[in-house]
């Protein structure tokens, strides 16, 4: 055993690995670490003066800018319960359907449903936009059919019902994507315990609940981080359909569009890309809490499901 | 057969070649432009004209697109490479361009004094000394009116706020059409062809432009409440949904003859003339009371610079001299109806309408929109709040006074007017 030969260095993995290391390090972990270093420095007289945290001073001391950035942390916080109450029940409840050996045509309802998710923001945001118009849009005539008109009203336009609606055109196009997720979880689960189930006597609704959902829960809980994550990256849907002023009134304004206007400034507004940074800096310590909170609260304890 | 072609094709591109050579000691200036819309008027007109007037210089217009203007130029400039002649943002933009030295001071340049001091405040330096941009053309801002729908309702052109509001009743009153086109959904409708339409006739144009920026006056006076007050009345004369109404359905309500009153900016003549199917007429904003003096905004858009790196500066400035010349006026603003040149010396236009607006010039003074010059620099960004809170007004969500002093409030917190 003592004179075991050494072992050669193994180079086959430094090799494979580099690849992937290099293409994420270039284009993941340097433009992040640019960003955190841009946020600690301002424009002062053409050059770049290192600052400390004078900038997240400016963002949450001066009215001027935290007004905008709660302003926005609060609607993008509405923008994913929405999605959390909307969007991922309607996916669980369209999967537990799809996968019902009764229903014909699921391959076609499946892919319809889908459709949404791969279309571009900017043609959603359109059609949405003229499908909700008071002027040429079909909700108004439709609503008429069904004796409804009166509930119409021009929902992008009002300050209290622009988020709401947006948050739930956001939600119609990417419902498809916890159905897939959950659908191919309640693929996965094994016929045994169905069947063990059966001969227990859950059948039904009860069987959904007491079998199924737990041992979907951990999909459930990808699915919520990948929601949070993308809420609180979104800005286009946002930017299509309100404009980067996100009216009326800031009411539709998130995070990714106040970011877009301090970074790229909009109009008159010059851009401040050292701002821009420091709320960009912002969103990324909001996701890292958020994703760590799932980690280490709520992963853990889903393992217990797992078999 | 292909191959005959296509050595034709060669043997006649290598004699262009040559042909071109031949001119080689010719200048030629090159301009940059994010009017990429005006290539075939400046190709077919504008250039041909300058060309047969002063042999020996040719001029190439390279127009990039509009959103990457700006960064475009910036790197040319950087690398040198940039055109002889540059097509001037208003304001900031160019004014920055200036200071770092990329724009040349042409205060001196021959032609210049065709030009009000309005018209050049645009491209000057904050205190007004030196000129880097030859003013090119302005928009106007005013009410276009379907003329069928004001004759069968037997309606005169308003020239009072009274008469305004009077009208617009009436319109209310028949049904047949949608008093006023405009929708608060894209913001900047309500604060452009709204405030800063009727505006001026309240703050008496430059007088209470220049006292805001001087601090003298605030936007809490009640000259600078009072068009936000007006918006507030528009409300009831607005379509049905106009809070979720675009700026192209405000266009096309009107242009389908849906409509009767639109507040405009006379870059709309144009496409309207091409879209609606009915006689149109426009009308300046309407004065408080029988007699005011009328103000209107004529806006500076657009200018042209010298590069002051440039290698060909004499032929450059001859070229300018031209721009700020009434016969580059009159071409420029009868290819383009609703831009409007700027030039002291009236340019007869040919389209009705833009004859309309521009005769305003005559009996109204001209001021140029309140948010731009020195005011739309800070963060908050006066000119975008002002945006918002416009379309707040209308919306009913916010009071007159509020708005103003909204504004106010983030304009104090980064513009000290030296006092």
């Amino acid at each position: 055993m003592a004179a075991a030969p050494k072992r050669p260095f193994r180079w086959h993995i430094v090799v494979f690995l580099a690849p992937a290391v290099l293409v994420y390090t270039a284009i993941m972990i340097l433009p992040l670490a640019g960003t955190l270093q841009l946020a600690l420095f301002r424009n002062i007289n053409q050059s770049q003066l290192f600052v400390g945290l004078d900038n997240f001073r400016t963002l949450f001391g001066d009215p001027n800018w935290s007004v905008g950035f709660w302003n926005a942390l609060r609607n993008n916080v509405w923008f994913f319960i929405i999605h959390m109450v909307v969007q991922n029940p309607i996916g669980v409840l369209l999967a537990a359907l799809l996968s019902s050996p009764r229903l014909r045509f699921s391959a076609f309802y499946r892919t319809a449903i889908f459709v949404p998710t791969i279309l571009s923001f900017v043609i959603v945001g359109f059609a949405w936009k003229l499908i909700l118009s008071p002027l040429w849009g079909v909700a108004p005539n439709l609503m008429d059919l069904v004796g409804l008109k009166s509930l119409f009203t021009p929902w992008l336009g009002k300050e209290q019902y622009a988020l709401t609606t947006l948050s739930l055109i956001s939600v119609w196009q990417f419902v498809g994507i916890p159905m897939m997720l959950i659908y191919a979880a309640l693929l996965s689960i094994p016929d045994e315990v169905i069947e063990a189930a059966e001969c227990d006597g859950v059948t039904g609704m009860s069987q959904f609940w007491k079998i199924k959902l737990p041992l979907i829960l951990p999909s459930i809980g990808i699915i919520s981080i990948l929601t949070f994550v993308g809420n609180f990256n979104a800005f286009d849907l946002i930017y299509t359909a309100q404009g980067a002023l996100a009216g009326p009134n800031y009411s539709t304004d998130i995070l990714g569009t106040f970011l877009y206007r301090a970074f790229f400034g909009f109009q008159l507004q010059v851009g401040d890309p050292n701002m821009g940074a420091a709320i960009a800096t912002m969103m990324f310590l909001i996701i890292l809490g958020g994703v760590c909170v799932y980690l280490f609260l709520v992963q853990t304890r889903l393992r217990r499901y797992q078999f | 057969m292909t191959t005959k072609l296509l050595t034709a094709l060669l043997l006649g591109t290598s004699i262009l070649g040559s042909a071109g050579m031949g001119y080689a000691q010719d200048v030629t200036l090159n301009i940059e432009s994010w009017r990429g819309d005006d290539l075939a008027i400046w190709k077919d007109k504008l250039i041909p004209a300058f060309e047969a007037k002063n042999p020996g210089i040719k001029v190439v217009f390279a127009p990039s697109a509009p959103t990457e203007y700006d960064a475009a130029l910036g790197a040319k400039l950087a690398a040198g490479s940039a055109g002889d002649l540059i097509t001037c943002r208003p304001f900031d933009k160019s004014l920055e361009l200036f200071k770092k030295g990329n724009l040349a001071d042409i205060s001196t340049l021959p032609g210049m004094e065709n030009f009000s001091d309005v018209a050049k405040a645009a491209w000057q330096t904050d205190d007004g000394k030196a000129s880097f941009c030859v003013p090119m053309a302005s928009v106007i801002h005013g009410f276009i009116y379907n003329k069928d729908a004001f004759d069968q309702l037997g309606i005169k052109v308003p020239t009072t706020n009274e008469e305004f509001y009077a009208a617009l009743d009436k319109i209310k009153a028949d049904g047949t059409y949608i008093p006023m086109a405009m929708g608060t959904k894209d913001l900047w409708e309500a604060a452009t062809m709204g405030y800063q339409n009727i505006g001026p006739n309240y703050w008496k144009g430059e007088e209470g432009r220049l006292a805001l920026i001087k601090g003298e006056q605030k936007l809490t006076d009640p000259q600078w409440v009072a068009p936000f007050a007006e918006l507030a009345k528009w409300k009831p004369y607005l379509g049905d949904g106009f809070e979720a109404q675009t700026y192209p359905d405000s266009q096309n309500l009107f242009t389908l003859g849906r409509a009767a009153i639109y507040p405009a900016g006379s870059w709309e003549i144009a496409l309207f003339n091409t879209q609606a199917q009915f006689k149109m007429g426009a009308f300046p904003p309407p004065v408080q009371k029988a007699g005011d003096t009328c103000y209107i905004s004529d806006h500076t858009d657009i200018g042209m610079g010298l590069n002051a790196a440039s290698k060909n500066a004499d032929a450059a400035k001859t070229f300018l001299t031209w721009v700020a010349s009434p016969d580059f006026a009159t071409i420029y603003a009868n290819a383009l109806p609703g831009f409007f040149s700027l030039n002291n010396t009236p340019v007869k236009m040919e389209d009705p309408l833009a004859q309309e607006f521009v005769s305003w010039r005559d009996k109204c003074k001209p001021t140029i929109r309140s948010t731009y010059q020195i005011l739309g620099r800070g963060t908050p960004n006066l000119e975008n709040e002002t945006w918002v809170e416009s379309a707040n007004v209308i919306n009913g969500t916010v009071t007159p006074e509020a708005a103003a002093k909204k504004l106010q409030d983030g304009l104090d917190s980064w513009y000290k007017p030296a006092k």
